[in-house]
């Protein structure tokens, strides 16, 4: 039976596979590899450096850099906090509220930014913005950040949420908890590690975001990918790769992290 | 008002019914105090519902429950004076034992202390003291079990709900924490209410059960009454086992019914309302209430002819067949074997039913 249906039994299957994550990993291979060389070109190899690295934090683009990553941080860690807490409480009131009537809609909602086009969601926030006459600046960088976390933190914590029986919270409130306090000390702990997890999710995704920060970032405000974006315009310069490694070695360890929280079992 | 000679739980026509199911039929009981008081019946007929009506977790569609005389059905479940050892015992599994033992006390306003010194009394009375800071997931199911039962014991509610809390043990733990229970009832003298579908730990463990199926209460009463004097042939059927046999009644004087088998045999036993002369009903005769014998003892002797014997460890059974194509199941005690005769299949014997074993059943 399994076998029949087996993936790797198909003709080809190995060849597209390597294919596939050729593709999707050698310009990622590349650019890590040239962040360590030691010339200014970046297609010469000429020795192993960490000079670019350096040339990060001390080069001529230093304090440009500086700032748009204290933004980023700022952004993401603001937005991915707010974002997880709507989140968190949207989880608990689709699933645990019982039948409402916009059950439904109100799921389908919270989802559909994850199928709308970015860049659409990018036009329509900046034309929010200024129908309302919002100056744009990092407010309103953070705000749409929120907005568009949102889907990424409930994931994680709604498949939490709906792996956790409601006996739990039914036994606490058998043992005199009131619902808040059922919420508190039973579904909450359990619910960790899927909040955990949307949190660092809804991180990255602000950290990472180009699309939508581009068009709603005020005139000299910048994040990381804003600002790097801005000077690889002027040229490439292997610093720009040394940066990426770094903010590719944050994404991995933050994704593994997630990853890792999410598969963890309290319940078992 | 509460009134503390009031039954523990009143439970007055209640009807329970889901969209246009109806899981309960108009179901009345009434629990005395320090009772222990079983729901037994097959899957599906309800007795989880009851019971989470009575623990607050489904709303009541029609009638009342009434807990020492107050009315109930407005409470919801974190104040009513009731604890639930739920099916799967749904320990909290991010606290330690002593933490779960004492998660009642605390949400009562308690002290952390008072909770601390309560839960290690209680982990003391189930014999878990040693375990107090596991998490239950380092449990074995037996010690889980007695974890969920002292949890639900430590604030001391005045009755104590169980969905079938033995159905995830084995046969021998199962009967260990059967006797476990009874005495842990008798001694704190709280009103258990007790959900199985195992008829046998229902018999054992009551001291009154109510036989539900399909919604609806089928007969109440103690153990005793319900295994010799079921009152349908769902009851009879459904406790223990039974010979089932169709009959007509014949004659009813002085409380006795004269019944009819069919190919000649006849049988006596005690009327009873709701059967009739004429009335073509069935007789349930519990297998062991019958005799073998080579001669007939009496009139009521029903001749017939051996067919096989079934070993059941302390029992042998015998299949009879009788002439009419009635055929009986007679149970004697195996340790009676070196006085009792045995018959080869194929022996001719006489069956003989005890005075008042046999039951008119209605319906
Ligand atoms: N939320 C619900 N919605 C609709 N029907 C329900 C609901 N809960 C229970 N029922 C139905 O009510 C009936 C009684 O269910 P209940 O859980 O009380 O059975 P039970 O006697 O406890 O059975 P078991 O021994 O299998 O636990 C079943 O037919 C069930 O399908
Ligand atoms: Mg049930």
């Amino acid at each position: 039976m399994a076998k029949r249906y087996d993936l790797r039994v198909y003709p080809g299957f190995r060849a597209v596979t390597f294919l596939c994550l050729f593709v999707l990993y050698a310009p990622l291979v590349v650019v890590m590899v040239y962040s360590f060389n030691a010339s200014p070109s970046i297609t010469n190899w000429e020795g192993l450096s960490l000079r670019w690295y350096a040339d990060v934090f001390t080069g001529p683009e230093s304090a440009k850099f500086k700032a748009a990553a204290r933004n980023s941080f700022v952004i993401a860690l603001v937005a991915a906090s707010v974002a997880t807490a709507i989140a968190t409480l949207s989880a608990t009131a689709i699933l645990r509220g019982g039948r409402f009537r916009l059950r439904l809609v109100s799921f389908g909602l919270i989802s559909l930014p994850l199928m709308v086009p970015e860049i659409v969601t990018a036009v329509a926030t900046l034309i929010f913005f200024n129908a309302i006459g919002f100056d744009r600046g990092l407010l309103t960088i953070l705000l749409a950040h929120i907005a568009f976390c949102i889907p990424f933190a409930y994931l994680p914590i709604a498949a939490r949420m709906q792996g956790i029986e409601d006996t739990y919270e039914q036994a606490a409130m058998d043992l005199y908890a009131t619902r808040r306090q059922a919420f508190v000390r039973v579904l909450l702990p359990l619910m960790m590690p899927g909040i955990v997890s949307g949190f660092l999710l809804a991180f990255i995704v602000s950290l990472d975001d180009f699309i939508i920060t581009n068009f709603v970032k005020g005139a000299g405000v910048e994040t990381l990918p804003t600002a790097i974006f801005g000077s690889v315009k002027q040229g490439i310069r292997p610093n720009i790769m040394a940066i990426s490694t770094m903010l590719l070695a944050v994404s991995v360890v933050m994704v593994t992290l997630s990853w890792l929280i999410s598969r963890r079992d309290t319940t078992r | 008002m509460s009134d503390e000679r009031a039954a523990a739980i009143d439970v007055r026509d209640a009807v329970k019914r889901y969209g246009d199911f109806t899981a309960l039929k108009r179901i009345s009981l009434s629990i005395a105090d320090n009772e222990f008081f079983t729901l037994l019946g097959p899957s599906g007929c309800g007795k989880t519902t009851l019971l989470r009506m009575i623990a607050g977790f489904e709303d009541v569609t029609e009638g009342a429950i009434f807990l020492f005389g107050d009315e109930i059905e407005t409470l919801p479940p974190h104040k009513r004076p009731v604890n639930t050892v739920f099916q799967n015992y749904a320990l909290f599994p991010h606290m330690t034992v002593q933490e779960n033992v004492g998660f009642g006390l605390e949400m009562l306003g308690r002290s952390r202390a008072e909770a601390r010194a309560r839960a290690g009394e209680m982990l003391e009375m189930v014999q878990l003291s040693q375990f107090a800071a596991r998490k239950p997931a380092q449990l074995s199911g037996g010690q889980q079990q007695r974890v969920a039962l002292a949890r639900a014991l430590a604030p001391q509610p005045k009755v104590l709900l169980l969905d079938e809390p033995l159905s995830a043990l084995d046969l021998k733990l199962r009967k260990a924490m059967q006797l476990e229970l009874k005495h842990l009832q008798r001694d704190t003298g709280i009103t258990f209410i007790f959900v199985t579908h195992d008829q046998e730990e229902a018999l054992t463990m009551s001291d009154r059960i109510a036989v539900m199926s399909a919604g609806e209460v089928q007969q109440l009463g103690t153990a005793r009454d319900i295994y010799e004097r079921p009152r349908n042939m769902f009851v009879a059927d459904f406790i223990g086992e039974t010979n089932l046999l169709e009959v007509h009644v014949d004659r009813i004087a002085e409380g006795r019914a004269l019944c009819h088998l069919g190919g000649g045999h006849a049988l006596s036993c005690d009327a009873v309302d709701g059967v009739g002369v004429g009335a073509r009903v069935h007789l349930s005769v519990r297998p062991e209430r019958l005799a073998l014998s080579a001669a007939a003892q009496g009139d009521e002797s029903l001749a017939g002819t051996v067919r096989e014997h079934v070993f059941v460890g302390t029992d042998i059974t015998t299949l009879v067949d009788l002439a009419g194509g009635i055929s009986l199941r007679v149970r004697s005690a195996n340790s009676a074997r070196a006085s009792a005769q045995m018959f080869e299949p194929g022996a001719a014997v006489h069956v003989t039913m005890e005075q008042g074993a046999g039951r008119l059943l209605v319906d």
